[in-house]
């Protein structure tokens, strides 16, 4: 087993600042799509068209755009949070 | 057949399905009971926290909504998938680490204190009665509609189901009977919205057909919407007339409320690992985007069509589903110039000459997806999966709250709070007992009416986001919070958020205006602001009160690490 019971202290600081880097750079992506293209730009967003479409561009981020992100950004933090925990040899895979 | 027989026959064989799945899932244990035995696979739990969460409002009302208000129901779009990034991020994963059995569990046990795990239970059943509330009007609207019973007697049989596999299968039961009414409420959802897209479009996947050509005039579906709202004198469909802040606030409220829900918050206490539940969130918004990216096409497609229909046509040449509607009283016409003639028109509707029209036709906006396949004349067995559809999403729900109540009563309070030596079998009948007394007060809720589904709903989640998801987060991200600030913070911020709701829904409702509102939030999005004074008065009053006790922070770094370090903790301490 790759991971040693007398060192935790100090990893497993850096496994929690590691962990809060992802999820903060992930929330501001959410917040980014979903209030900022969604609802604040939405206007000035809404004088472009997505190419060959009707929709207008904040409209399309508010009711489509926004949810696929979401859906991303929950599977890109499985898989960067499965990498961390390997790394760290805090996965559960080997119980 | 007739929509009546197709209705009965498709309700029946999704009931069955329902009770047979809850037969062969059934609970023998309190651990199965509360959490399934921590053996439901991701992909299942995913699928069943979809159908959980997913309710009457999501199902029947919101594309309603939507068809209605435009952008501005944009807020239920992105606020109720939005709070799923959240889950992931900063809930499931240590919740399912700290492995409890229920919501008041992991605060009472995080903040060392009984007061703090009792005002949790209080939140927790007010939250879930509230949300209940809102599953039974839709269950009501579906059975005196299509099944031809009263409103009660429907809801009557409604609870009679959920009773039966909610109070017998546990969380197991609802785990596996959610599964199946998942896999029936996203057919009977999809069904029509391909058939609607096709026929307007020529374009097979919703999302992609909404934004399409109107084959009918060979413009853009959406440009011909906003130029039929504009000539109606209703506001442009692609753009809202709701405040930039209220939209805001709106969508905040419903997304932390996501994350904040007991009844969501618990599904993922049922897998094994905590790998099992980040993965896990994902597949529960995959399945949720589903419907939700296919609502506002839907939405589109019911304008459209309604407005073709009924829009400057006579009274008298109306089909058949207008009248049957009208016979329920979600659909009025009043022919003010008694002309014979529909004049449906927004506000702002004048004639050439400058003189205004007066709207004569009246549409409860919850009918619209069930009227939907009706009014663009699809088959009969469609409309019928639709009903059943719209009742396996109400049913799921209602019965994922149903045992939030139950585990509140017989775990939170008589185990863990005023009778610890209760054997797991007096245990296990305490909860079925509080199960069934729910179910009967849930269905005492539902014959009353609170308004539209929807909103009713989103109360709910502002309550959910105003108590839980603050004292949760600080649990787990922050060692310094204690049991003064946790409880202060959350009877402050369910108390504002209930007294705001209260006070424009119930005590002064023709107060309701955005004038009066505070910041122009208005009470479907003040949950928002409840939860940011939440936060407020814990950081506050946790920074002059003692820190928590050693033993705490420990239990919380044991938290933030799935496996390891964790261990070591529990060995030496």
């Amino acid at each position: 087993m790759a991971h040693n019971p007398d060192r935790p202290a100090v990893s497993s600081e850096n496994y929690w600042r590691r962990n809060l880097t992802y999820v903060g750079i992930l929330l501001v992506i959410w917040f980014g799509i979903s209030y900022g293209a969604g609802i604040l730009f939405v206007e000035p967003l809404n004088r472009i068209r997505l190419p060959g479409t009707g929709f207008p561009l904040g409209f399309w981020f508010a009711q489509q755009g926004s949810i696929y992100v979401f859906v991303v950004l929950i599977f890109v933090y499985v898989y960067l949070m499965n990498r961390l925990d390997r790394e760290f040899g805090v996965s559960e895979e080997d119980e | 057949m007739t929509v009546t027989a197709w209705t009965f026959v498709l309700v029946g064989l999704s009931f069955a399905l329902y009770i047979g799945v809850a037969v062969w899932s059934r609970a023998h244990s309190t651990s199965e009971f509360y959490v399934a035995g921590t053996g439901v696979s991701p992909l299942a739990n995913g699928m069943a926290t979809a159908a959980d969460w997913m309710s009457a409002a999501s199902f029947i009302s919101m594309a309603g909504i939507i068809s209605f208000s435009g952008y501005d129901g944009s807020v239920y779009l992105m606020g109720w998938t939005g709070g799923y990034v959240l889950l992931a991020l900063l809930l499931a994963p240590y919740l399912r680490k700290f492995g409890a059995y229920t919501v008041p569990d992991f605060v009472g046990d995080r903040y060392y204190s009984q007061t703090a795990r009792i005002v949790a239970v209080v939140c927790a059943i007010f939250v879930s009665f509230t949300y209940v509330s809102g599953q039974m009007r839709g269950v009501g609207i579906v059975f005196s509609r299509f099944l031809q019973v009263d409103i009660n007697t429907g809801i009557v049989i409604g609870m009679g189901i959920v009773f039966f596999y909610a109070v017998l299968g546990g969380m197991k039961g609802i785990t596996y009977t959610q599964v199946a009414q998942y896999c029936v409420l996203i057919f009977a959802y999809l069904v029509p919205a391909i058939f609607l897209s096709i026929l307007i479009t020529g374009n097979p996947i919703p999302q992609l057909g909404f934004g399409g050509v109107d084959q009918e005039t060979g413009t853009f579906l959406l440009d011909r919407l906003n130029g039929l709202n504009a000539e109606l004198g209703f506001t442009a469909y692609t753009s809202g007339v709701k405040s930039t802040i209220d939209v805001f606030f709106i969508t905040a409220a419903l997304m932390v409320g996501t994350a904040g829900l007991p009844h969501v918050i618990i599904r993922f206490y049922t897998v094994p690992r905590v790998k099992d539940a980040r993965i896990s969130v994902g597949w529960a918004l995959v399945f949720i985007a589903l419907l939700y990216t296919a609502a506002p096409a839907v939405a589109v497609f019911a304008r459209a069509n309604l407005l073709n229909t009924v829009s400057e046509q006579p009274y008298a040449e109306m089909p058949e589903w207008f009248s049957t509607w009208e016979d329920t009283g979600l659909i009025t016409f009043d022919d003010r110039n008694g002309d014979g003639i529909i004049q449906y028109v927004g506000p702002e509707a004048q004639t050439a000459t400058g003189v205004p029209i007066e709207n004569e036709l009246t549409i409860d906006r919850d009918i619209m997806v069930l009227a939907n396949p009706e009014i663009a004349n699809l088959p009969n067995w469609v409309i019928g999966l639709v009903a059943a559809g719209g009742l396996a999403a109400a049913l799921s729900t209602a019965a994922g709250l149903l045992l939030v109540i139950s585990a509140a009563v017989s775990h939170d309070l008589l185990k863990r709070a005023f009778k610890p030596d209760i054997t797991e079998r007096g245990e296990l009948i305490a909860a079925r007992v509080a199960a069934g007394f729910a179910v009967v007060v849930a269905g005492a809720l539902g014959i009353r009416n609170f308004g539209f589904v929807a909103e009713v709903v989103a109360f709910a989640f502002g309550l959910a986001a105003a108590s839980f998801f603050p004292a949760i987060i600080m649990g787990i991200f922050s060692k310094r919070m204690n049991r003064e600030g946790a409880i202060l913070g959350m009877i402050t911020g369910i108390t504002f958020t209930a007294g705001y709701i209260v006070y424009f829904k119930f005590i002064n409702p023709a107060a309701n205006t955005a004038e009066n509102w505070w910041f122009g939030v208005s009470p479907e999005g003040i949950g928002a602001v409840g939860m940011l004074l939440n936060f407020a008065v814990a950081i506050t009053v946790a920074r002059f009160t003692p820190a928590p006790p050693p033993e705490i922070g420990r239990m919380v770094e044991r938290i933030r690490v799935p496996k390891g370090a964790g261990e070591a903790h529990e060995i030496s301490g």
